[in-house]
């Protein structure tokens, strides 16, 4: 444990860590310093000299060093002027006074100052109500003005950083805490300050305008309503809105999000989601969200949800509406008929609950459950995967993070995030891409390798080098593995080749150490663990089968399943959007979103959390766990089907993994630094207080004292593209075309953008084609017309795909392209 | 107590009614072909009134719900465009409604409205045949315009109406 230091605030005796701040030593005793510049998590700048307080320390003899006695104690010598509290970190035995009448009028005069040329926006401004700035004018400030009101200066007031935020640039009190954010914590430098004195304006510096998916945290941390989030403008006050505790589901990170709801007219007087705000939970997402999270949710208020179950009467007919019971007993029926031919396809969208009754049916049943997935491995994290009690927010000097085969920017931004501070900290950050990603910048080492290589690439960690060296001595290490060029073969191996390598090293079993799997869903950890396995054969696995697809869109994604597809002899199709699949359906069952139903969630570093219902349930929609039991019941398979907490409590009971949680253990919480929330809105931001449970990590196998085997996964031959061929990879991106990005709002469509093809200048000099031609592509007997994109990193033989962007492409695969 | 006591008194009570008969003046007001004129400060039915020019007062901002002890006003703000504007500023109420059979009239949502929109006035007629018809929506709380062009929406110059809450003046002059 570090120093401690002891100091005097108010009178009151604080006891803290050496090097802390003033202003925090008095937020941690309960003791209220105004601040707008300063922020927890942002370095000292003291820019807004709110914080100013009287200090002592004690006197010091000049001449022995030693502490002036008066009178017993020690003589405490006060700076004439007032200090800033952000930037003064504690010493012993200093004496801090803040409200004292010296104190008071420091602060008042700030305030006064500060409001000289804020505009009188209350009234239609996005932040009035959780406002910093008013609510430190009414608890510090001096009620009136001495500033001549004609010399108000007027800004600009709709200045739009990007299509997400907007600025207001009259309100702006330049405490920097945004730009600050963007260089220290996120790493992209893409705002700044513009001119100088009163006219200083902030700006944003890059091309497209404030390129940064972090950008939604910059207006939690904004201490006025100078930016403001375009999805929220004008959407309602912060104090009509209700708060519900939920977890965000873009990614396999697992942020704790917070969900505003209002009734709203415009929805025909249905209560909808307003917003998305970040909850906190320091082990996974801090008090941060990336922008997919905050502002990707409008799919589930979509004109496309499914409400009513429908059925086909007959193989020619149109699917018209069916009651629940008719619907659930035609498939039943089916099903039962089919016996070892039932198969289920769910993928990582569905809560723990769902995949779990969905295992539990297709085992009764005596069918099989497949996992729908391009990724392998979750077999390999369950044994191997991060300890219990795992926070990468406190790796720092003498640890190492291997990234291989992910672009986590672009597939996990908050672990991105995560890593690139734990890199500042010190950490050891080894990046192993083929292509250069931007978490390169932070990396100590950078392996380049070429597409197929991946497994060569950690095999050679065996071997002496400089990298293996400091991966092998590091205190702890994590490695987050994804499937970037890789498919669910290539994946499963790389899996085991990462684990072997931390078996190896001895960094498996305890906190901060083990294996990662940078997962396409949020679930996908959670399917894994409740007995969930891809398939590498998914067409033969579904030719002839009664097929049961839950939360996925083999039609929309792949035209050989959609033939595989015609093929099965019956198909029942469970999700909340109508998407290709469900139009070429037998039955289909709506399934409610996460936003109207509880259930829980397993993050890639294994931590299960619970979301909870903040919207009512559209139309006849059932939640997933509860359709599977119905359909059960028909088959005579008794599963529970009305409550979640229930479904958990036997899947705990069941699973070895699972076995010291409980429903209600998920939702414990203990007190977190730093203090954000309703009362601290001044000093952490508009981010929630967590109060509806920060989750309990899994303890993996290794960790649990048993012996762990690594599965071998035999590989397949490696493809060789011909002359006048390419090897397409496929990649992954963030704003991507899936069903769960794309929805009636159009606020994202900028950054989804077309798809794309990416080639190295020398193969798009071969074809003869420029950045931003459109060439036509073909592989596997289909052909889609796609933009270049060019990239010097990669090799000349490689054509990078994105997944979920219209194409066809779940493993690598030979492609043509013209 | 006399045997002729009673019809003293009450010879007495009808010499009163025949006084003010003859003498008083009628206070009946033959409502509803009369009425009465009320105070100045009383709170009847609301107004939303409009600025000379025509533009709506009200800016969304929501704050007389905000203050309204019976919840009676539900408002939902839309952002104003210079082609299509409402009210000046970025800011204007898409949905504004006040449930009259909530509503207590104690004036608050006026004290709480920074642009003087919402004005209690003198319009104490409410009967409703249903409780649907107890909510008024803006179109029915909107003050009428004296001629068509000053009808909102409609197009303006652009950047002449930038400023939500009309520019405060030096209250110390």
């Amino acid at each position: 444990m570090s120093k401690q230091v002891t100091l005097s605030i108010n009178g009151i005796s604080v006891t803290v860590p050496d090097g802390t701040l003033v202003a925090d030593a008095a937020k941690m005793a309960g003791i209220d310093i105004p601040v707008f510049c300063h922020h927890p998590k942002l370095e000292p700048v003291g820019m807004c000299r709110m914080c100013l307080v009287e200090i002592g320390r004690p006197m010091l003899d000049r001449a022995t060093g030693q502490v002036v006695m008066e009178n017993g104690q020690p003589k405490i010598q006060f700076m004439p002027k007032l200090e800033t509290a952000c930037t003064n970190r504690v010493s012993e035995g200093m004496v801090v006074m803040t409200t004292t009448d010296k104190a008071m009028q420091g602060q008042k005069g700030t305030v006064e100052f500060l409001l000289t040329s804020h505009p009188l926006d209350c009234p239609v401004c996005d932040k009035g109500g959780e406002c910093p700035l008013q609510d430190l004018t009414m608890a510090f400030g001096p009620g009136n003005s001495r500033f001549i009101y004609d010399e108000k200066l007027h800004l600009e007031k709709q200045v739009p950083l990007g299509e997400l935020i907007w600025l207001d640039r009259e309100r702006c009190i330049q405490c920097a805490r945004c730009i600050r954010f963007q260089d220290e914590v996120a790493g992209e430098a893409v705002l700044g300050f513009d001119e100088r004195g009163r006219n200083t304006q902030i700006v944003s510096l890059s091309d497209p305008g404030f390129d940064s998916v972090f950008s939604g945290n910059t207006t939690d941390i904004c201490p006025v309503g100078a930016l403001t989030t375009a999805d929220f403008r004008f959407g309602a006050r912060p104090w009509e809105l209700d708060a519900q505790a939920s977890i965000c589901t873009q990614c396999p990170v697992g942020c704790n999000t917070t969900l505003n709801t209002r009734r709203e007219a415009r929805a025909g007087g249905d209560i909808v989601v307003k917003r998305v705000m970040p909850r906190q939970n320091e082990e996974v997402n801090e008090i941060w969200i990336c922008d997919k999270g905050r502002f990707a949710y409008h799919y589930i208020e979509s004109k496309k949800r499914l409400t009513r179950p429908l059925a086909r009467r007959g193989k020619e007919d149109k699917l018209s509406r069916a009651s629940w019971d008719a619907a659930t007993k035609l498939a039943a029926q089916n099903f039962a008929s089919a016996k070892k031919n039932f198969v289920v396809l769910a993928s990582g969208r569905l809560a723990n609950e769902d995949l779990f009754n969905l295992k539990s049916l297709a085992d009764t049943a005596g069918g099989t459950a497949i996992l729908y997935s391009d990724m392998g491995g979750g077999d390999v994290t369950a044994l191997v995967g991060v300890g219990q009690g795992t926070n990468i927010g406190k790796m720092g000097k003498g640890d190492a993070i291997l990234v291989v085969a992910s672009d986590l920017y672009e597939e996990a931004p908050i672990w991105w995030l995560r890593v690139k501070q734990a890199a500042d900290r010190g950490a050891t950050l080894i990046v192993a891409n083929p292509r250069e990603t931007r978490l390169d910048k932070f990396a100590k080492f950078i392996i380049r390798y070429a597409y197929g290589d991946e497994v060569k690439t950690i095999n050679d960690f065996g071997r002496k080098s400089k990298i293996s060296d400091e991966f092998a001595k590091a205190k702890n290490a994590i490695v987050f593995y994804g499937n970037e060029g890789l498919g669910l073969n290539g994946s499963s191996i790389l899996a085991s080749a990462c684990a072997t390598l931390l078996k190896e090293t001895d960094h498996i079993g305890k906190p901060n150490n083990g294996l990662v799997g940078v997962w396409q869903r949020v679930n996908d950890q959670g399917a894994w663990e409740v007995g969930f396995r891809p398939e590498p054969d998914l067409e033969k696995a579904l030719k002839g089968k009664s097929v049961y697809i839950v939360g996925a869109d083999p039609v929309g994604d792949s035209p050989a399943l959609t033939k595989a597809l015609k093929g099965a002899k019956f198909v029942a199709v469970q999700d909340i959007l109508e998407t290709a699949t469900t139009e070429t359906a037998d039955v289909v069952f709506p399934a409610q979103a996460y936003t109207e139903r509880e259930g829980t969630f397993t993050s890639g570093e294994r931590r299960v959390q619970r979301f909870n219902a903040a919207v009512p349930v559209k139309g006849d929609a059932k939640p997933d766990y509860s359709i599977a039991s119905q359909i059960a019941r028909h088959m005579g398979i008794i599963l529970e089907g009305t409550s979640v907490s229930v479904v958990f409590d036997i899947l705990a009971n069941s699973l070895d993994a699972f076995a010291d949680l409980s429903y209600e253990k998920l939702a414990e919480v203990h007190g977190q630094w730093p203090i954000v929330g309703r009362g601290d809105l001044y000093y952490g931001g508009t981010t929630y207080e967590n109060t509806q449970g920060l989750g309990v990590q899994l303890v993996p196998t290794a960790q649990a004292g048993e012996t762990v085997r690594i599965p071998k996964v035999r590989k397949e031959a490696a493809l060789r593209p011909k002359e006048k061929e390419l090897l397409a990879v496929p990649v992954n991106k963030l704003y991507d075309r899936g069903v769960t990005t794309a929805g009636p709002a159009q606020l994202l469509d900028q950054r989804i953008g077309e798809a794309t093809v990416t080639l190295h200048p020398s193969a798009a000099k071969n074809l003869g084609v420029e950045a931003g031609a459109r060439v036509k592509i073909s592989f596997d007997g289909m052909s889609n017309e796609v933009v270049v994109k060019i990239d010097d990193t990669i090799s000349a033989g490689v054509a990078l795909i994105p997944r979920s962007m219209g194409l066809a492409i779940r493993e690598p695969v030979v492609a043509k392209v013209k | 107590m006399g045997v002729f006591d009673p019809v003293i008194e009450l010879g007495r009570g009808l010499g009163e009614t025949l006084r003010s008969f003859l003498f008083e003046r009628t206070v009946t007001v033959q409502y509803p072909e009369e009425k009465r004129i009320v105070s100045p400060r009383f709170r009847g039915r609301h107004v939303l009134k409009r600025y000379d020019n025509g533009l709506e007062k009200c800016i969304g901002c929501s704050l007389c719900a905000a203050a309204c002890p019976a919840d009676a006003i539900f408002v939902e703000a839309s952002e104003n465009t210079d082609e299509k504007r409402f009210s000046p500023g970025q800011r204007f109420a898409s949905t504004y409604e006040i449930n009259m059979l909530r509503c207590i009239y104690c004036g608050f949502c006026e004290d709480a409205c920074p642009t003087e929109a919402i004005v209690l006035g003198d319009n104490y007629e409410l009967s409703f045949t249903d409780r649907r018809q107890a909510i008024y929506t803006k179109d029915l709380l909107l003050e009428p315009v004296p001629s068509v062009d000053m009808l909102t929406p409609r197009k303006v110059d652009a950047g002449v109406f930038t400023r939500s809450v009309p520019e405060m003046k030096d209250p110390s002059v």
